[in-house]
């Protein structure tokens, strides 16, 4: 490296040494998404994004915080649920007011899951094993794990837990963040 | 029309996005640089989901042939991944 007057300049070698460091930088992508809802409907695109970006090679983290907490429990992430009652998109063709009679959440449950499996989609379980599959990082928030008296051993091994600072400081290292 | 020497043949017939991805990535893992693998898949996402996980991650998207709703890729394995 030769300096002339305030121009610095670099020999090819330590250029490209240079280039493919910054090159190597910038190309760590990252995705940080925050999971906040505990219903089959709402399980499903957290996962499937942090998945896909983890296959393209990207770094990807899901902080799952308040009802989005349920999907890493050993005891429900396969038995979430999707209710018809204010949710008029759900997969069961009746008027949103029999939404509330009993069974009716079990009943499009039932049906989402059928839709799934029809169309070859893995299952919220297969989805998780195929997210640690890929170093996905899947952290609880330890927040809403007090709240709401969930403890290390109720959720899935392997899983994470941090407060709000830490997954902050590790959203705000990624291109995309998204709350879902 | 070319003819390429695959390594591997994953049909993913059927599958949503983000399967033909995921497990495209998945069967790559276990081939070595250079190597190359045929995907056939039917759905249409995947048109524009496996030219941007060949570019995401370094591989070479060889040939792209789509034939009545059939979509077909061959991808050599890059380096370094």
């Amino acid at each position: 490296m030769t300096t002339l007057g305030e121009r610095i300049v670099l020999d090819a070698q330590t250029f490209n040494r240079l280039h493919a460091q910054s090159h190597k930088e910038t190309d760590v992508r990252r995705l940080a998404l925050v999971a906040s809802k505990g219903t089959l409907d709402m399980a499903y695109p957290p996962l499937i994004l942090a998945t896909t970006a983890a296959a393209m090679g990207m770094e990807a983290g899901v902080f799952f915080t308040f009802y989005g907490l349920d999907i890493l429990k050993k005891s429900k992430h396969n038995r979430l649920q999707v209710a018809p009652l204010g949710n008029p998109a759900a997969p069961l063709p009746v008027p949103n007011i029999l939404g509330a009679i009993p069974g009716a959440t079990a009943a499009a449950t039932w049906v989402m899951n059928g839709m799934m499996r029809k169309q070859k989609m893995p299952t919220i379980g297969e989805f998780l094993a195929l997210a640690r599959q890929l170093n996905v990082r899947l952290i609880a928030c330890t927040t809403t794990m007090g709240i709401m008296g969930v403890k290390k051993e109720d959720l899935l091994d392997g899983v994470e837990l941090q407060g709000a600072a830490a997954f902050l400081e590790y959203a705000s290292k990624a291109q995309v963040t998204l709350f879902v | 029309m070319t003819t390429y020497k695959e390594a591997q043949v994953l049909d993913v017939t059927g599958e949503l996005c983000p399967m033909p991805v995921v497990k495209t990535r998945l069967a790559l893992d276990k081939l070595t640089h250079g190597q190359i693998i045929k995907v056939i898949a039917t759905d249409v996402a995947s048109c524009d989901d496996m030219p941007a996980f060949a570019r995401a991650q370094g591989h070479k998207l060889l040939e792209a042939r789509s034939e009545k709703g059939t979509y077909t890729y061959w991808l050599q394995k890059g380096e370094g991944v």
